[in-house]
């Protein structure tokens, strides 16, 4: 930018301080930003800058007052505008979008879990709401937000044809395990599961619809290759075999239903499904599920939205999972406003049907009103619609996920938290009295 | 050699849940230790485990016994043994020393700032006082402890004559200035200006030994009126904000320089565990030789450690051998250990007190003085030697095992009390927008 920089003037020799702890924390982790040494009841705008792996840059921003001794506590302080208004810690992330100019339909992914995400907290004069990259501000500091604790070892699994990559915590182990899978965008996502490696959970990230093995030959997996990922955690020196979980979003909800109902190899101990639906045709293939995602309906704005495909949810036991014949307990996360997917009234029928088979014990529901379908780790951007490859159709398209913002980030940051004492009260020992302390997230 | 097993019951796994907080921090930021899902009333033992660049072993570890829920919380519960004893949040740290076997006279500090320290902290199974690396622990996380805050630049300075890193805070700045200077050891240690830096002072760190132009006192002078000069004329730097900052040997060219110079007008100085002794017109290597030329003071302990003490306590008498510190115009902090066996800290700090004080510049001069605290006084949580090996740089010295002082936990309590009190004379002096004052 070849503009002269707008230097604040008398500001200047006040020498704003701005503080952010922890400089360098996990992505789930909370953070305190403390801005001191302003003039008292000044205007200042607190600004996030990111730039992702893509190139693509993001920010948010909040509006602040200082007060009588010049300090603002983003903590503790109200946002009067910006990208999240009232108190919220954690708004400079969870509020984080494409920069005006930005293409549409952008989606933020961390794909290279062993370097941080930078993010650059800046605060500026006044109450501003553009140009931010023409200023410059009058202090700004430099985060790092990590998926992977130190210690966590990152191994990549080729054996028996899958593509995976597994995360071992720290220390000696054994470790309770997760298989973790994602949804109908294919790829092999980690960040999900070094978070949780990162929890003290031995965690195999499992790509099932590009995997290596499907590229080269052209054909989908079979229902094998999972019961295979779930033996190479079994079989590992470092993981209690009797203590392993499955987790799925999306399509990745289907599988684990499946798995967990009818498979004879995989002896689950907790199941965690996330912004899916138990309706798929029981004697299918994984072709067979794929095919729900030929049924498309397309919204004002030009964005495919998928959810009737599945509606009504059939009475026909043939077309859903048997819940009756989960033995384990399972955690359901929906967001009530999911665009992509009927996760919320699949939720409810297979309460229904749980009930009737007199297995409902088994099963809590946590259900999010505003929520959309991605239902991630907390604090990361959330985006209502964006552009999405399909599997089936292999074209690339605007899906729409659905979701408020500010309450879809606050789903996110609820379900995870029980998400991981969900994990941790059924993985590990219930003797103890008492749930570990989570109180730093 | 850790051996692992493999447990093959059908219960889920009992291991307890360790959580340290933050997993990655500045070394100067305290750590929350917790254990969670022990046996209720069972004693373990916390330990941490570090390795050093120079490949040694440093290890530190404390007994603990959990309470009704199963839990372990280093910041509230107590030590009952180990390397450390009683309430100490810090002690896993502070507390390190070179694991049995080891080298003699090892001291720890971190040569490459860009890389954390790594630690290991991890909880044993009953109270355990050695052969750690035996038994499998319990549990164990990796914990990184860094110099520099992300976002902090690093530059290498080759610039008229002057060598040393400099280290820029992020941001648009600008920012107050150090020039920061270690002791007779030599080298360019870089670790207190990365983490200066993280508390947003552009600092340089020098290297002010194996300089093939520092033979006349002259130009030694203008060695640093030149340093001073480059930090103040950085366009982040605000160029009547800079101080300086010595320990031992730097201490002094820093009272020095503040004393003498015509040029350079720090804005404030920090001295640790300086003396006031420099025989005008003499330079750097020649101030490193006057004890030898009182050999006959040294002293060697019990314990073959040489003491150098004693050797300069004649120097008080004399004022041509002492820095007119009647001359400093600047505020002026002096942290010192009482039990300092390298440098007279104590009486010099007297001294100086006394000739600022008939000189009419006293109100500048704040002193700390700690109990039972040696020479070496660190960032804070960095172990404590009590002697090590050193070797005078560029002298034709042998190495010596160097009696530095102090007792382990009193050091450690002052090395923490001492950064914290160095952190506000510095942001009262440099960055506070009112004319500064000397008393804390």
């Amino acid at each position: 930018c070849s503009a002269p920089l707008k230097t604040p003037s008398r500001l200047k020799q006040c020498i704003v301080k701005l503080f952010v702890q922890p400089s360098r924390g996990l992505v789930d982790e909370k953070f305190i930003i403390l801005v001191q040494k302003a003039p008292p009841g000044y205007q200042l705008t607190v600004h996030a800058l990111h730039k992702c792996e893509d190139g693509h840059s993001w920010e948010a921003f909040g509006h602040y007052i200082s007060n009588a001794i010049g300090t603002v506590n983003v903590s503790e302080d109200p946002s009067l505008g910006g990208t999240y208004s009232g108190v919220e810690q954690m708004g400079l992330l969870w509020s984080l979008r494409p920069v005006p100019g930005s293409k549409p339909g952008l989606r933020l992914r961390k794909m290279n879990v062993q370097i941080p995400m930078e993010v650059t907290i800046s605060v500026y004069q006044g109450h501003q709401t553009e140009g931010f990259m023409d200023q410059v501000p009058l202090a700004s500091v430099v985060v790092e937000r990590w998926y992977m604790a130190p210690g966590v070892s990152r191994i990549p699994i080729t054996e028996d044809g899958l593509t995976a990559t597994l995360f071992l915590p720290p220390g000696p182990g054994p470790f309770p395990g997760l298989l973790d899978l994602w949804g109908g965008g294919g790829q092999l996502v980690e960040y999900r599961a070094s978070l949780l490696a990162s929890h003290g959970i031995a965690s195999l990230a499992l790509d099932y619809l590009t995997p290596k093995i499907t590229m080269e030959t052209r054909k989908m997996v079979d229902l094998q290759y999972f019961e295979k990922a779930y033996k190479i955690l079994e079989q590992h020196p470092q993981v209690h075999g009797s203590s392993i979980g499955m987790l799925g979003l999306s399509l990745g909800t289907s599988i684990t239903l499946k798995m967990a109902a009818y498979s004879e190899v995989m002896k689950l101990r907790c199941a965690v499904c996330i912004s899916g639906s138990h309706v798929q045709p029981v004697d299918g293939s994984m072709e067979d599920i794929l095919k729900n995602a030929d049924r498309t309906r397309v919204s004002e704005e030009n964005e495919f939205i998928w959810r009737d495909l599945l509606l009504p949810v059939p009475s026909d036991l043939a077309f859903k999972v048997d819940m009756g014949r989960l033995k384990c307990p399972l955690l359901v996360v929906v967001g009530e406003d999911d665009q992509n997917w009927p996760a919320s009234e699949s939720a409810m029928d297979m309460k229904e049907m749980m009930e009737q088979a007199g297995n409902s014990h088994l099963l809590t529901v946590l259900s999010y009103p505003n929520a959309g379908h991605l239902i991630e780790p907390p604090y990361t951007p959330h985006a209502r619609a964006s552009l999405f490859r399909s599997m089936a159709t292999r074209e690339k398209m605007m899906a729409l996920w659905g979701g408020e913002t500010a309450a879809h980030s606050l789903a996110q940051e609820d379900a995870w938290r029980k998400l991981l004492v969900f994990l941790r009260e059924n993985l590990y020992s219930g003797t103890n009295p008492g749930t570990p302390s989570l109180s730093h997230l | 050699m850790i051996v692992t097993l493999r447990l093959s019951t059908m219960s889920p796994p009992t291991s307890p849940i360790l959580s340290v907080q933050p997993t990655r921090g500045l070394v100067d930021e305290k750590l929350k230790v917790v254990v969670e899902s022990l046996p209720p009333g069972s004693p373990v033992t916390l330990h941490s485990l570090h390795h050093s660049e120079d490949e040694d072993y440093w290890e530190a570890f404390g007994h603990y016994v959990s309470d009704f829920r199963g839990m372990v919380s280093v910041s509230e519960d107590l030590s009952f043994g180990g390397t450390y004893t009683g309430k100490e949040d810090m002690g896993l740290l502070w507390s390190m020393r070179p694991v049995p076997g080891s080298r003699k006279g090892l001291r720890l500090r971190k040569m490459n700032v860009c890389s954390p320290m790594l630690h290991n902290i991890s909880v044993y199974s009953g109270h355990v006082s050695e052969g750690f690396r035996e038994q499998t622990p319990l549990t164990s996380v990796l914990v990184e402890r860094w110099y520099m805050a992300p976002g902090v630049k690093r530059i290498d300075i080759m610039e008229k004559g002057v060598r040393g890193t400099l280290f820029i805070p992020p941001g648009p700045g600008p920012f107050p200035g150090l020039l920061d200077m270690w002791g007779g050891g030599g080298g360019l240690i870089e670790y207190r200006s990365a983490l200066l830096a993280s508390h947003g002072y552009v600092s340089l760190a020098m290297d002010y030994f194996n300089s093939q132009e520092l033979e006349s006192a002259d130009l030694e002078f203008k060695y640093f009126e030149t340093a001073f000069n480059i930090i103040k004329e950085h366009p982040q730097v605000i160029p009547d904000r800079v101080g300086m900052f010595g320990l031992s040997l730097g201490s002094l060219v820093t009272m020095h320089v503040a004393a003498e110079s015509t040029i350079v007008k720090p804005r404030c100085c920090i001295c640790v565990s300086g003396s006031h002794f420099y025989p005008r017109d003499r330079t750097i290597k020649e101030v490193i030789m006057e004890p030898r030329s009182n050999s006959h003071r040294l002293r060697i302990d019990e314990n073959n450690h040489h003491v150098w003490r004693d050797m300069w306590i004649h120097l008080l008498d004399d004022p041509s051998k002492k820095v007119d510190v009647g001359k400093i115009n600047c505020p002026i902090l002096l942290v010192n250990g009482k039990d300092d066996q390298n440098v007279p800290a104590d009486e010099c700090a007297e001294d100086i007190a006394l000739l600022m004080n008939a000189a009419g510049n006293g109100h500048l001069l704040s002193r700390v003085l700690y109990p039972d605290t040696g020479h070496l006084i660190e960032p804070p949580y960095s172990p404590h030697f009590r002697a090590s090996n050193f070797k005078a740089a560029g002298v034709a010295t042998k190495t010596v095992m160097l009696l530095w002082g102090g007792q382990t936990k009193p050091h450690s309590d002052a090395q923490e009390d001492a950064w914290r009190k160095i952190l506000s004379f510095l942001q009262h002096n440099l960055y506070s927008s009112t004319p500064p004052r000397a008393k804390l």
